[in-house]
């Protein structure tokens, strides 16, 4: 369970999550992404109050977000190509210009010739790399990344950095949630944020009361 | 992702079950195959209603109990009326056949008084009290009844099984609708993971909707056909092969009104159920985040 948390991630930042396992970093994690609500206290997202946001608003700002789930949660029936090609679907980009980036992504985390293959064929690392490429297909204002590395191997974990700070570095706020301290050390410029036992551990401050604006 | 009627290819591998895979065309075919039956039976019933009130409308009986000496008169004046048609005095013979049911023998013998009878039509606007009264002022004893009278137990009958026919209908389509809203809840179920996905990635309630009402719609359109068609043969068969279903509806047929509208019901169905599906699923999809 979350309490006293009280911070603001400037826009445009990249910042890493950690903490014991059971500190609350996956809850913390879906509260960003919008899964869930706070029992109390209050969410403000892209400049918009969403704590009580009605339900019909939710979907507009999920769409700004992409989610690298721990467990992937790619589905199992479709294929890599349309699992990937998913969040363009969703927002109602034409079918015409869904493939063109969903065979470019496919081909940055090296799974071109997997198009076509279900998840089940898939090595864990390769669910991984799809379950990234969906997360960062529709350029999203901030992507929330739960353990994104922990499957695959030091060069691919390096490429899919190097991804995200590409992203970071095109305005896109990334959170990742992880307990890789050679990542951490890797990235710099990042910040930390550590959740110890559902609360942040901000000594300095710097985390409630961040330079520049909010996320 | 489009909308229910119009999505893609893509839109259609979302749920990963193939069209009419599980028991909801079943269902809907065996709901579908009693409502059309019931319908079927229920139209027929009115038209042998509407038939049988139409026949004995205007048709009245002058009867004498004990008989009369002076029906050649009775029969005279009716003849004279402008107000008459159709008269037809029922033979003594075929009087005394009738009564040799319940009589045996005894109907032949000369001692038995046996009524007298004329049937007759009124025109449009005549008034029977104006003809019992130029009736009984020849033959005192005679009564003038109207057939409508003596079948109206009959005809209440009649219209009392269309109702129940209705009243079936509507509530096979409110058992229809039961299975619908489970079909729905179970698919949401199914499908759980997959919705939290589409949920999590910013697909709107409307746009999932659709996928599993589209699912239903088919699965609908499929079952309440295939009962349609079979209920139709069925009919079809028992029309052709005996006389069974002439005498049910009392010789009614359906007309073209009656068989359009039995054509229209599974697309009926198919639109309740493509309705309740998606107010089940939106009713669902609201209780979560």
């Amino acid at each position: 369970m979350l309490r006293d948390l009280d911070f603001r991630l400037t826009g445009g930042g990249f910042y890493f999550l950690t903490g014991p396992s059971g500190a609350g970093k996956t809850s913390l994690l879906r509260l960003l992404y919008l899964a869930q609500r706070p029992t109390r206290g209050r969410i403000r997202l892209f400049g918009e109050e969403l704590t009580d946001a009605p339900r019909d608003a939710m979907p507009h700002f999920r769409r700004r977000i992409g989610v690298v789930f721990q467990d992937f949660r790619l589905l199992r029936h479709m294929s890599a190509f349309d699992n990937v090609a998913l969040p363009l679907r969703i927002s109602g980009v034409r079918e015409a210009e869904v493939e063109g980036p969903v065979r470019e992504m496919l081909d940055w985390v090296g799974l071109a010739d997997r198009s076509s293959a279900r998840p089940a064929t898939l090595s864990g690392g390769e669910q991984q790399r799809v379950a990234i490429a969906r997360a960062v297909i529709n350029r999203p204002d901030l992507l929330v990344a739960d353990e994104p590395t922990g499957n695959v191997d030091s060069d691919m974990a390096k490429r899919l950095m190097h991804l995200f700070s590409s992203l970071n570095q095109l305005g896109t706020t990334v959170v990742v949630a992880t307990h890789d301290v050679g990542l951490i050390g890797a990235t710099p410029g990042a910040e930390l944020i550590r959740l110890e036992q559902g609360t942040m551990v901000d000594p300095t401050g710097a985390l409630r009361n961040p330079p520049g604006r909010g996320a | 992702m489009k909308g229910f009627l119009t999505s893609s290819a893509a839109d259609r591998r979302l749920l990963g079950v193939a069209p009419l895979s599980g028991p909801t065309p079943w269902v809907v075919a065996i709901m579908s195959f009693s409502i059309f039956i019931i319908a079927a039976a229920g139209l027929a019933l009115a038209n042998s209603a509407r038939l049988f009130e139409r026949s004995v409308e205007a048709r009245y009986s002058i009867e004498v109990p004990a008989g009369s000496a002076r029906l050649p008169q009775l029969l005279d004046a009716m003849r004279a009326s402008a107000d008459v048609t159709n008269l037809k005095p029922v033979p003594e013979s075929a009087m005394r056949d009738t009564l040799r049911r319940w009589l045996g023998p005894l109907a032949s013998s000369s001692d038995l008084p046996v009524p007298a009878l004329i049937n007759f039509d009124l025109k449009p606007g005549a008034n029977p009290a104006a003809v019992a009264t130029r009736v009984q002022a020849i033959e005192p004893a005679a009564t003038v009844e109207a057939h409508r009278d003596s079948v109206a137990p009959v005809l209440q009958s009649l219209r009392a099984l269309q109702w129940i026919a209705l009243t079936l209908v509507v509530l096979l389509a409110g058992a229809a609708s039961a299975a619908i809203v489970l079909a729905a809840r179970s698919a949401l179920d199914t499908h759980r993971t997959t919705i939290e996905v589409l949920h999590g990635i910013g697909a709107t309630d409307q746009q999932i909707t659709g996928l599993i009402q589209r699912k239903i719609a088919i699965d609908s359109l499929a079952g309440s056909l295939g009962g349609a068609i079979a209920a139709a043969l069925v009919l079809a068969l028992l029309a052709t092969g005996s006389a069974f279903l002439g005498q049910l509806s009392g010789g009614a047929t359906l007309g073209w009104a009656d068989l359009a509208l039995l054509a229209v019901l599974p697309f009926a169905l198919t639109a309740l159920a493509t309705v309740i599906a998606r107010s089940a699923v939106l009713a669902r999809l609201r209780q979560a985040l």
